[in-house]
């Protein structure tokens, strides 16, 4: 067993180590160790079960984990003592599901969080929505309800949500699974634009075209553990036989 | 005795009809703002406080009104504590609705969609922020048609405040036949005025649940 490997260092915003997780009997994650840096882009794939949401949903402390270590822009994660909502103010998420607040506008879903958490004012926080809304292209979407957005826009209003409360590290949670191949294309684009911009993000995502194109590291999961990871290369030249058959160049 | 049906007498049940209304009215608000600590208490992260008000909905829907009734009326009076017919039913209204408004308020707070939870706490929102502005408009939004509904409940339970002396519908009713001896004929105006009150309700009720309630509730992906 490795100790913490400085996690702690000034580039590194995620690292996790040796990380357990359980639910019941079933073993979800059996020591998964990976690290991202400042302005990096890392990529989780691997079959349904692998464990790779879990991963994802133990940086932002959706679920606590049975041992290891995680730490994220400083916070650790797996303290029991931890400043939830600080960690959160530094982590934006972006679900499968979008999870828009229904009842309020775009506006509304997005000035909420700036103004209740940050407590920076009304105009500020619409100022800024207009700004993130044109980031995501749709500026012109302000005083809509979610139900009015397609699935597309509406996860592209998510991202915005997330965008508003500038986070330093994004996670993204198979953002484009609930969408059809043209929906999805407009909100990987989005994706692109901030990972062109330097923002740090960790992804769970099934497509591997995107994959390629846009991780700086590619983390392979498989039962639980790492099973392959290095750059986009390995997609193409994938090194254990697993990750070979999961991205189908077995040919 | 005896003398038939006069304007007097449908004064005196137009009368208890309203404080029928008048102790309904009150069972709302009381339970209404009981019942709401109560559904809160049933969603603590707290085990402690889930428990005691798991253990208060229990034994207050384990329990008849009319024994709440008696209890409080004659019950309190014993241990030294005098209570008017009016305190007495406006109380144990209270506490009856408050378990079951409390109950039926729990369920529409959980089923707004985790994930929209979730969201709320991705986004750094206390507890507190996270009810107010995201889990309860639209719990509300769910919750109106079930609580409309259970008005009518409530109304037709006001007719128990009877047995303490409590001059309401039901009540004036027995006085005004103990006088004539027409049953058939005054029972009938009573059923006749609780269902004119009821009624209206139960259609909006349906009305509210027909037009989805929830109107802005998506039903969730996966």
């Amino acid at each position: 067993m490795h100790k913490i490997t400085r996690t702690d260092t000034a580039s590194s915003v995620v690292g996790l180590s040796n990380v357990h997780k359980s639910f019941g009997a079933l073993k979800v994650l059996n020591g998964v160790s990976f690290e991202v840096n400042r302005g990096e882009v890392l990529v989780l794939i691997g079959r349904s079960g692998s464990g790779k949401s879990t991963a994802l949903r133990c940086i932002d402390r959706f679920e606590t984990i049975d041992s290891g270590e995680i730490v994220v822009c400083g916070h650790r994660v797996s303290d029991p003592k931890l400043n939830l909502r600080a960690l959160r103010q530094d982590v934006g998420i972006v679900f499968q599901s979008y999870n828009l607040f229904p009842h309020l506008t775009i506006e509304e879903n997005i000035t909420l969080a700036p103004c209740s958490v940050k407590g920076i004012s009304k105009a500020q926080a619409k100022e800024q929505a207009r700004r993130v809304l044109a980031q995501v292209g749709l500026e012109d979407k302000l005083h809509q309800y979610p139900e009015q957005l397609s699935g597309g826009q509406q996860q592209r209003a998510a991202i915005a949500r997330s965008l508003a409360m500038q986070p330093k590290v994004m996670l993204f949670d198979e953002v484009t699974s609930a969408l059809d191949p043209e929906l999805t294309g407009e909100v990987l684009k989005v994706i692109e634009a901030l990972a062109a911009d330097g923002m740090t993000m960790v992804m769970v995502t099934h497509e591997m075209g995107f994959a390629r194109g846009i991780a700086n590291r590619v983390v392979f999961m498989h039962h639980g553990k790492v099973h392959e990871t290095g750059p986009a290369a390995i997609l193409t030249s994938p090194a254990t036989p697993e990750l070979a058959q999961f991205v189908g160049t077995g040919l | 005795m005896g003398g038939s049906l006069n304007a007097n007498h449908l004064m005196f049940l137009g009368y208890g009809a309203l404080w029928t209304i008048g102790l309904s009215l009150i069972g709302l608000l009381g339970g209404g703002i009981a019942g709401f600590i109560v559904a809160l208490c049933r969603i603590s992260p707290s085990r402690i406080v889930r428990l005691i008000s798991t253990g208060y909905v229990q034994l207050i829907q384990g329990t008849p009104l009319l024994v709440i009734m008696f209890l409080t009326y004659f019950g309190l009076p014993a241990l030294g504590v005098t209570v008017s017919p009016l305190m007495a039913a406006g109380a144990s209204l209270t506490i009856f609705v408050s378990a079951y408004l409390g109950e039926i308020w729990r369920g529409c707070f959980e089923s707004v969609p985790k994930p929209q939870w979730e969201a709320a706490e991705g986004l750094a929102l206390s507890r507190s922020q996270r009810m107010m502005k995201v889990i309860l408009p639209q719990a509300v939004r769910i919750a109106t048609p079930p609580t409309v509904g259970f008005m009518v409940q409530i109304i037709k339970n006001t007719s128990l405040a009877s047995v303490v002396g409590f001059v309401e519908l039901a009540r004036s009713g027995q006085i005004i036949n103990n006088s004539l001896f027409e049953p058939f004929l005054i029972y009938t105006i009573i059923a006749v005025i609780y269902f004119a009150l009821c009624y209206p309700l139960s259609l909006f009720s349906h009305r509210l649940e027909k037009r989805g309630g929830p109107a802005r509730i998506e039903l969730e992906a996966a």
